[in-house]
């Protein structure tokens, strides 16, 4: 169908945009594993995924053709304009009819970006979802940056061992560990409490 | 009842609706209610296995929106389609699904006090989402599902401590270059073949024969990669340990036995029904790459898991090990092999889901997980350790159990394809595991301590006092799970004719070398 005249015109606009999308592909992946703050590495998962949206909507594109609804004059059903019941029933009886293939040129391919509508809702969940765990990260440590965050981390494991190990003197050590909590980061102070808690319960 | 495999999703759906809507009054009544659907579901699916195998070409399609299969060409339209492999895997999921819901009631009111109806809602649907997984015929609506059991196997698994909140934002991470690579690559193979019916794409290859288009190529190492990151093949397992040991026992117990599975099922999937053996064995270099990677892959898994020193963590190294098998069990390409892998798909869930059952039990008794807490566990808890161990034994292979049987094809398939170094490397792994589990068995026997363990008992206090051995079952609600799964992991075992010969009934349409002189 591109075979008149503009078609290196065409061509070079759809090149144009796959060249995009695997350039916002690869900005997407390289801001996920390489950035060291989470939120970027947030960032770079919305990229990530707007490049691949980009390239399904590349995919269905087509110049030149209208919405997927019969055309009043390839409606096999007469015209739609003025909805009977009768009508409807009748178009329940048969279903949609394959228009030839000379009269389907003029309609796009819906399904690509019909696709690309659950793929952003799936998006939208896991930026939520992955924001929300951010929030928790911060709460519980302090921090978004990575290597500040598995530093605390290992820091609170090693004491962990330790507690679970001395069976006999586990009951000092969480208040001991309370209280180094509390100290670094006086500003969430009932909230670490109230985590710690059960924490120090289980250790019993 | 006509649509069986319709109701294998209603049941855990509605479930979960429920469970968000009436758990907002009554919290009670959230875990009968969990429970019950997936009893609901269990029945439905064994019902949809008896259609499968009273159907004349072993299938059962279900189409959504009263599309019909003969008048369009297949493709339009969603469609679950019921092979004998994905209703094996389907029972699989639910199985496991219903056991952990029976499990969870304890380590669910104490481990996430409050929080009971948001965690069987996510419960649910994770079950609803990988038994979706399992039989979906369409490949754009299978990274649906993969996406809805992987956004609510996050919630569950965050929904513990602090720090497995930290594990599961890599998780997310890998999680969704994995999904979007395969989406990526449904993309491609939708420009080839314009249609995402996992049959009809089959189909349109062979009929046109796209076995050098480029783009499916492309196609092929987009969705092959994909599903290596999210079945946490060597190279990309980095997520699992930490998410699973730093998770709820609940949320561990369901997530083990059946995530990484079920991704091993969507390879073989892809590789058999979508893409077509000659397609994906003859026209790819991945036969002669992968089963080298598979053997770093499980030599790695399986040294990492010597060096724990903790249960849940070196179960979840032995999944990453086991990985391995199963990945390697396809790309060697024979027969046998396919066998094993399939065969090790489900056994392996099954044996998963004692260990990490048995870990829950001991984790609440013990109130560690670390390998010094299991002195004289056996004379405190004998059934349990009993439970465990089965689910062990399985793991090393030995007889009786439904280990013992997968691994046996999967050796068999290695010394087909003459792949000694898969051989090899599996008796490697079969050693350290027995290393890692007679280590245990001393540990729970005799009561020492490991030698060299600096972590500050130089007390010289190894005995035991009286309290340390008073028998002290676990709860019952706890128990009975545990002894019903390791009952399955001998039954299966003992049954493995069985189990073998419905994977034969689904390899026989596929023309796979067999290798001569082997019975």
């Amino acid at each position: 169908m591109f075979e008149d005249g503009t078609i290196i015109n065409e061509l070079l606009i759809e090149r144009l945009n796959y060249l995009i999308y695997v350039v916002l592909l690869l900005i997407g992946l390289h801001a996920m594993i390489a950035k060291k703050n989470l939120i970027k590495k947030l960032i770079g998962m919305s990229i990530f995924q707007t490049a691949i949206i980009l390239f399904y909507v590349s995919i269905g594109v087509k110049e030149g053709s209208t919405i997927p609804v019969y055309l009043p004059e390839h409606d096999p059903h007469g015209s739609h304009s003025v909805p009977s019941d009768t009508n409807e029933t009748s178009h329940f009886e048969h279903g949609p009819v394959i228009l030839d293939s000379s009269l389907v040129k003029g309609y796009a391919n819906p399904l690509p970006h019909v696709l690309m509508l659950t793929a952003i809702v799936v998006g939208v969940a896991t930026l939520g979802l992955a924001l929300a765990l951010c929030q928790r990260i911060y709460q519980g440590y302090g921090t978004i940056e990575e290597d500040e965050l598995l530093a605390k981390m290992e820091s609170r494991e090693i004491r962990a061992k330790a507690l679970s190990v001395q069976i006999p003197k586990d009951q000092k050590l969480p208040k001991k560990d309370e209280l180094k909590k509390s100290k670094s980061r006086p500003v969430s102070k009932s909230k670490t409490q109230s985590v710690s808690k059960p924490k120090s319960k289980g250790k019993k | 009842m006509e649509n069986a495999i319709a109701w294998i999703f209603i049941f855990p759906l509605f479930g979960s609706v429920a469970c968000a809507i009436l758990g907002i009054s009554n919290r009670k009544i959230c875990y009968p209610i969990a429970v019950l659907s997936m009893a609901g579901s269990l029945w439905a699916g064994i019902e949809t296995l008896r259609q499968v195998l009273s159907a004349n070409d072993h299938t059962v399609s279900y189409l959504f929106g009263g599309w019909t299969l003969d008048a369009y060409p297949r493709g339009v339209g969603i469609e679950f389609h019921a092979d004998i492999l994905g209703i094996l895997i389907t029972l699989v999921v639910l199985g496991v699904g219903f056991l952990v819901s029976l499990y969870s009631k304890l380590p669910v009111e104490e481990e996430t006090p409050g929080k009971e109806p948001l965690f069987y809602t996510l419960f649910l649907l994770q079950v609803t989402g990988l038994a979706g997984i399992c039989l979906t015929g369409d490949a754009f609506n299978l990274y649906v599902l993969i996406e809805v059991a992987a956004l609510t196997g996050y919630g569950l698994i965050a929904i513990g401590s602090n720090r497995a909140a930290a594990a599961t934002f890599n998780y997310l991470i890998l999680g969704t270059i994995g999904a979007s690579l395969y989406l990526l690559g449904v993309g491609y193979i939708y420009i080839k073949t314009g249609t995402l019916n996992m049959v009809g794409i089959h189909d349109i290859i062979v009929a046109q024969g796209l076995a050098d288009s480029a783009t499916m190529q492309v196609a092929f190492v987009l969705v092959g990669v994909g599903i290596l990151i999210k079945m946490a093949f060597f190279p990309f397992h980095a997520w699992l340990p930490n998410a699973y040991c730093n998770a709820p026992t609940t949320t561990s117990s369901l997530l083990a036995p059946l995530v990484t599975k079920v991704m091993i099922y969507v390879m073989i999937r892809m590789v058999l029904s979508v893409f077509g053996v000659e397609f994906s064995f003859e026209s790819t270099l991945w036969t002669d790459v992968l089963p080298w990677l598979v053997v770093v892959a499980i030599v790695c898994a399986a040294v990492m898991a010597l060096a724990q020193r903790e249960i849940k963590r070196m179960l979840s190294y032995l999944i990453v090990a086991e990985v391995g098998y199963m990945v390697g069990g396809v790309w060697i390409y024979n027969y046998y092999g396919l066998i094993g892998s399939i065969f090790h798909v489900i056994s392996d869930a099954c044996m998963t889901l004692c260990l990490f059952l048995g870990a829950g039990l001991i984790l609440r008794k013990a109130k560690t997980t670390h390998f010094d807490g299991l002195r004289g566990l056996f004379t405190k808890m004998p059934l349990t350790m009993t439970g465990f161990f089965i689910g062990g034994f399985s793991i090393i292979g030995l007889p009786p159990t439904c280990g013992f049987f997968s691994k046996w094809y999967l050796i068999t398939g290695g010394m087909v394809s003459q792949r000694w170094e898969y051989m090899i490397v599996l008796m490697f792994s079969t050693m350290v595991m027995v290393v890692l589990f007679f280590r245990m068995i001393e540990r729970i026997h005799l009561a020492v301590s490991e030698s060299g363990e600096n972590l500050g008992h130089g007390h010289g206090d190894l005995g035991l006092t009286d309290q340390q051995t008073r028998f002290d079952e676990g709860p019952l609600s706890m128990l009975i799970p545990l002894l019903l799964a390791s009952a399955v992991v001998l039954v299966v075992g003992i049954y493995n004719q069985e189990v073998v010969s419905l994977i034969e009934i689904f390899l026989s349409d596929f023309n796979l070398p067999r290798g001569e002189g082997i019975e």
